[in-house]
């Protein structure tokens, strides 16, 4: 839960990133409390990258205020980056060293010196269940080994905050679960969390609270339950008619009256947004109408995307 | 350590951030007195390195004056140096490939090889969102970069004396002077290097590289040319690196020397500051 401070770790106020033309991050405003578990959710290109970059003092904010650990990311580069731990969306290990000179090293760009660098890359090598890997190369790693070398790295300085962009893109579901379980347990030991991501079951396993991003704003800000109670129903019934009548189902559907209290159309299948899935059904196969399957959920943050953007987040 | 090591219990007392000192901050921004561990690396990371190609790049001067110094050398008899002493033609082109193979090198570490740490490994991209500075990473490359060029260059002045080229002793002081000569060349081949983009303009390194290798006073001395054309020779690094080099190896250095020496310390600040200030706008922008 996050802790109650009058000081937040990070502070933005009208921040905003323009290349050129184009605006990645417009004026956007939040805080991230010291212990909080903060997630920022949207689509590839809302500006969450930017975002984390801007945090972690690689990249200059055009205009508005950041303040991260008290400090102004402009002046105090180094300062900050001393103290967070950054996870990038792609893997960036140092390929020609094995994975514990990949820990040693890094922690030595940090200036600390080689023996609390070699004991901090035994520890964590173990916290990374990547003992047995020690001597491999980084290269040879399957993908879901270097992403937990890639988290290892990113906590060889014990930062105060720990960024992670993306952390489980591009991984299989078991690797995933061991992925969120060892943030969690950073989660248990206090350590700040900033998450950038796409997926929603993600998102609602780790975060505390988050922003929903589009375009370079935020669209609305709360705990993931918050959002669902917010912006969507308590459940959602999902029917298929067939992609070409889907969209001539709708209105048939929409006129099964308080049970239906929105119903989206996507291009392969109808949501209905429904305080009771399996009534919501019933009322639509008494209507006459026969999906060719249907499904009976709990609404999740994909819905809240949905309704917030009127697009789906992962394409 | 068990698989579910307590992260919390191994924050060690040594802080990561030093204490902030104002005055310094916009120095301290670019450098965080760090640049060894950056070379450390890259010895690191040599060990897994080719080391038949790495070996085989010392054998190429020794080639080259072994057929033409040497071989060609006895149609062409004694050459004659601008103070009319009379010397070898092995002894003429041993020095100017001992600043070759220097620069050689040199070059290789610092751009082909940051190209690829650039552009496909994304290293500085990952050292810049540590405490490491982007002069902490420029230096520390170019230092490690200017290492191969010194050892080949090494290698090479003890097969010089072993031949009996190397008139004076002086020649001892071509070790600095080669240390010099590579530490410039890597300084503007990382600087060049770091605006490069694509495999193309890499190769341009190399259209510019052979013409200097083969006329900068090399094989023949720079008066076969017209004055015009001998300007624009000197203007060129090789040749600073060939004069600088000859001068000591032979024992006829003279004020040129220091004419010398200062270009390469120009080159070297130029490199640092168009590196380090790349670096910075590529990955701290």
């Amino acid at each position: 839960m996050p802790q109650t401070s009058p000081e937040p770790v990070i502070r933005a106020r009208g921040l905003t990133k323009t290349y050129g033309a184009f605006t990645a991050v417009d004026a956007i405003d939040f805080d991230v409390a010291p212990g909080e578990s903060f997630g920022l959710l949207g689509p590839n290109g809302a500006g969450k990258s930017t975002t984390m970059r801007m945090i972690s003092a690689v990249s200059r904010r055009t205009a508005g205020e950041l303040s991260v650990l008290g400090l102004d990311p402009e002046t105090h580069g180094p300062e900050i980056r001393s103290q967070l731990g950054v996870v990038p969306q792609e893997d960036n290990l140092d390929t020609e060293l094995t994975a514990r000179d990949n820990l040693v090293l890094y922690g030595r760009y940090f200036g600390l010196s080689r023996a609390v660098c070699r004991e901090r890359a035994e520890e964590l090598l173990a916290f990374a269940q990547l003992q047995d890997k020690a001597g491999a190369k980084a290269d040879d790693l399957s993908g879901g080994m270097k992403r937990r070398l890639t988290i290892a790295r990113g906590l060889m300085n014990t930062p105060q905050i720990f960024m992670l962009d993306e952390p489980t893109t591009g991984l299989d579901p078991q690797a995933r679960h061991v992925l969120w379980d060892r943030l969690f347990r950073l989660k248990e030991q206090g350590t700040t969390l900033v998450i950038t991501t796409h997926y929603m079951d993600e998102a609602e396993q780790l975060c505390d609270r988050l922003i929903v991003v589009d375009k370079g704003s935020i669209m609305a800000e709360g705990s993931p339950a918050e959002l669902i109670r917010r912006y969507s129903s308590r459940e959602v019934l999902e029917v298929r008619f067939g992609s070409d009548r889907n969209a001539a189902a709708a209105e048939e559907v929409a006129a099964i009256g308080r049970l239906a209290e929105r119903v989206e159309v996507l291009p392969d299948r109808l949501l209905v947004y429904t305080p009771d899935g399996e009534g919501a059904l019933e009322r639509v196969v008494e209507r006459g109408l026969r999906p060719t399957t249907s499904l009976v959920r709990r609404s999740s943050l994909e819905d809240v995307f949905l309704r917030l953007t009127g697009r789906s987040l992962v394409d | 350590m068990s698989g579910g090591a307590d992260v919390t219990q191994v924050r060690v007392g040594e802080s990561a951030a030093p204490p902030s000192r104002t005055g310094w901050r916009a120095v301290r921004a670019l450098y965080s007195g760090n640049a060894r561990i950056v070379v450390i690396r890259g010895l690191l990371a040599t060990r897994t390195s080719n080391w038949v190609v790495v070996v085989s790049g010392f054998f190429e001067p020794v080639f080259f004056l072994l057929a033409m110094g040497v071989g060609l050398g006895t149609y062409i008899g004694d050459v004659e140096l601008p103070g009319g002493e009379q010397v070898s033609y092995a002894a003429f082109i041993a020095p100017a490939l001992l600043a070759v193979s220097a620069m050689n090198g040199a070059v290789y570490d610092s751009t082909w090889n940051v190209f690829f740490k650039l552009r496909f490994a994304k290293l500085y991209q990952t050292m810049l969102t540590t405490r490491l500075g982007p002069l902490d990473v420029a230096l520390g490359e170019i230092c490690y970069a200017l290492l191969r060029g010194v050892a080949y260059a090494a290698g090479f002045l003890v097969v010089m004396q072993l031949m009996g080229l190397n008139g004076s002793w002086t020649a001892l002081a071509a070790l600095p002077a080669v240390v010099l000569i590579a530490f410039a060349f890597a300084s503007v081949g990382m600087a060049v290097t770091s605006y490069m983009k694509t495999f193309q303009q890499m190769d341009w390194i190399n259209f510019v590289m052979l013409p200097m290798f083969l006329f900068s006073a090399t094989f023949y001395p720079i008066t076969v040319y017209p004055e015009a054309i001998q300007w624009l020779i000197k203007v060129l690094p090789l040749w600073h690196a060939v004069e600088l080099v000859r001068g000591l190896t032979l024992g006829v250095a003279d004020t040129m020397t220091l004419v010398h020496v200062g270009y390469f310390l120009v080159m070297i600040g130029l490199g640092l500051v168009f590196a380090t200030s790349r670096l910075r706008a590529l990955f701290q922008d």
